[in-house]
């Protein structure tokens, strides 16, 4: 028996590291495997010993991508500790944050990282060439997420402003207020990716997931709200360890996620999307229904249109808290220090990122756990690959290849800070 | 349009040598104080391509694995041309420096002058520090865009110091 294998020689259009393996036999596939490092491991020792007030700007530096992900979750959940409770404009300012956050990634994603497998392009760079004025559009939404992240954030990368209990520092009103304008063309802008992306043509490829999410009583979710699913799961943050479980696997060194006794879920835009169709407003509702979405959404390949119905979401919203801003009295809210446990999630542009901190009583970290949601969704993309790789076995190699990293990056999966090289071997036991 | 240089420190300063660009950085804000721009990036494309599109020049450096000795220094005038193919290899990220400048190559949003300035890692391991020779190297590279940028502007004296 001979193995044939497909190597690409450097990672494309994926965040950081990652080796896929599928085997198939008899024209059947048998197991595919999705391999990767994940950094928050690390992370969470070197948080042990630390001040819970230094966890921000530690869980910051996990991913270049989306630091405000691990900052608001480390935040929250150290506020619970601590009997801290952030409200009016500094909640307001947390949401403004996380949509600059998801503006940037969603919209790097869609122009730059998933667009080009769907117009036929080996990357952004080839597709400029023929769509110049498309990746120029991309390019200017996402910095009105830059600029949303560098006023609140302090800069750009690895954001310092974050604290426990608010920010070090907030804007002036004045310093918002140029952001609207920028704000109304955005959202323009993103409308019209809905309907660019609407277009493309995508794999009839769908599976009946469990969906995973954040719902809140009134708002579409990212800091706050009961983690939900499709499948009957309703549950307070704090019963996330005994209703999901993390797991060694041996071609990983990420642990994988799984719902105790029931298995593999989905969490990301997807989710969010199908459960919260009722929280977007109504501008968003509306586009996606003009872009053939129903309020349930099982392809994945459709991910990039329901990333760009979250950008008209995300930058709604910012321009909301932007007109209706008005500065707090104090830019944080303190508390004593005390011992204790506590644990959060919010929804990252990725799905559920979830954080579990003890402190003692003099505030040091004695325990840190951190869930990202890449490793959530890893054996979800596998189970995808399980599944849909097999219509696709009469595909060249290359074709095939391209096919399976394409399902891959439906999940926007984030790898970060790792190094970069993608392997895949297609092992066809071909004799 | 005014006239405006400006310095891109790219890497992860968590990731041993792959920190070289930004340690560079730092290094080059103050030698440069008022003269440039000196920004500190992670590498993600779109971000580095924000930041040089309406500049004059643009100096970034990386750090780079082109199987030369540790702290070897490559200077590379990007305008001219790609990067050598494997720097789109280190990135951080895979949409990352290369991809950048190609991209700003191609929709016409490239300076007239881009020079990256790439200094050859040993250890790219998490929470190591920087290599003694890539430590070294940064030095070296600072001097040298610091004097770059003063030949650049007419009104200064020549650079004095000992380009290496």
């Amino acid at each position: 028996m001979t193995r044939k294998t497909i190597k690409l020689d450097y990672l494309a259009r994926v965040e950081g590291e990652g080796a896929f393996k599928v085997v198939v036999r008899d024209g059947t596939v048998k197991s595919a495997e999705l391999r990767i490092f994940e950094p928050p491991r690390f992370f969470e020792a070197f948080l042990r010993g630390r001040s819970c007030l230094e966890v921000p700007d530690i869980t910051a530096r996990i991913c270049g991508i989306c630091p405000i992900a691990y900052q608001m979750g480390s935040v929250h959940a150290i506020e619970k500790i601590l009997g801290i409770k952030v409200g009016g404009p500094l909640r307001e300012l947390r949401r403004l944050i996380y949509c600059g956050e998801w503006i940037e990634s969603h919209v790097l994603h869609i122009y730059m990282l998933h667009a080009p497998d769907f117009l036929g392009y080996d990357s952004a760079i080839h597709m400029a060439k023929d769509h110049g004025d498309i990746v120029k559009k991309g390019l200017e939404l996402k910095k009105i997420g830059n600029e949303i992240m560098t006023i609140l954030g302090g800069r750009e990368i690895h954001p310092i402003n974050v604290r426990v209990g608010g920010f070090y520092r907030v804007p002036a009103r004045r310093e918002l207020a140029p952001l609207a304008d920028k704000l109304k063309w955005a959202r323009d802008a993103a409308i019209d990716t809905v309907r660019l992306v609407s277009t493309f043509d995508f794999p009839d490829n769908q599976r009946d997931y469990e969906f995973v999410a954040l719902r809140h009583p009134d708002e579409y979710p990212l800091n706050e709200g009961r983690l939900v699913s499709n499948k009957g799961m309703d549950i307070p943050i704090e019963d996330y360890d005994d209703t999901i479980e993390e797991v060694h696997v041996e071609h990983s060194t990420a642990l994988h996620s799984h719902i105790r006794a029931r298995g593999a879920y989905f969490t990301g835009p997807l989710a969010r999307y199908s459960l919260n169709f009722d929280r977007l407003t109504p501008t968003a509702q509306q586009v996606a229904r003009e872009a053939g979405l129903g309020e349930t959404c099982n392809n994945p390949f459709k991910s990039i249109v329901v990333r760009a119905v979250e950008v008209v979401y995300a930058c709604e919203e910012a321009l909301r808290i932007v007109q209706a801003y008005e500065p707090p009295d104090r830019p944080f809210i303190d508390g004593p220090m005390r011992a204790g446990s506590g644990c959060h999630a919010t929804e990252a542009p990725r799905g559920i990122c979830y954080h579990r901190y003890t402190i003692d009583d003099s505030g040091s970290v004695t325990f840190a756990r951190i869930a990202a949601p890449t490793s959530q969704n890893q054996p979800t993309i596998e189970k995808d690959l399980t599944s849909f790789v097999g219509d696709w076995l009469d595909l060249p190699d290359k074709e095939l290849q391209h096919r399976c990293e394409q399902a891959i990056r439906n999940y926007d999966p984030c790898i970060s800070c790792s190094a970069h090289f993608l392997r895949l071997d297609v092992d066809r036991g071909q004799g | 349009m005014t006239s405006t240089i400006v310095v891109l420190g790219i890497g992860n300063l968590e990731r041993g040598d792959d920190g070289a660009g930004r340690v560079t950085a730092r290094l080059l804000r103050h030698m440069l104080a008022g003269r440039a721009e000196v920004y500190e990036l992670d590498g993600e494309a779109t971000a580095i391509l924000a930041k040089i599109e309406d500049a004059s020049a643009v100096f970034m450096i990386d750090a780079s694995r082109l199987q030369a000795p540790p702290g070897t220094v490559h200077r590379i005038d990007a305008a001219q041309g790609p990067l050598p193919q494997s720097r789109s290899d280190l990135s951080s990220h895979g949409f990352g420096v290369a991809a950048a400048i190609e991209l700003g190559r191609t929709l016409a949003r490239l300076p007239s002058a881009v020079i990256v300035y790439a200094i050859e890692g040993e250890c790219f391991e998490v929470g190591a520090p920087l290599s003694p020779a890539v430590s070294t190297a940064t030095t070296i590279v600072a001097d040298r865009i610091r004097c770059e940028i003063e030949e650049m502007d007419a009104s200064s004296p020549p650079c004095t110091r000992r380009r290496r």
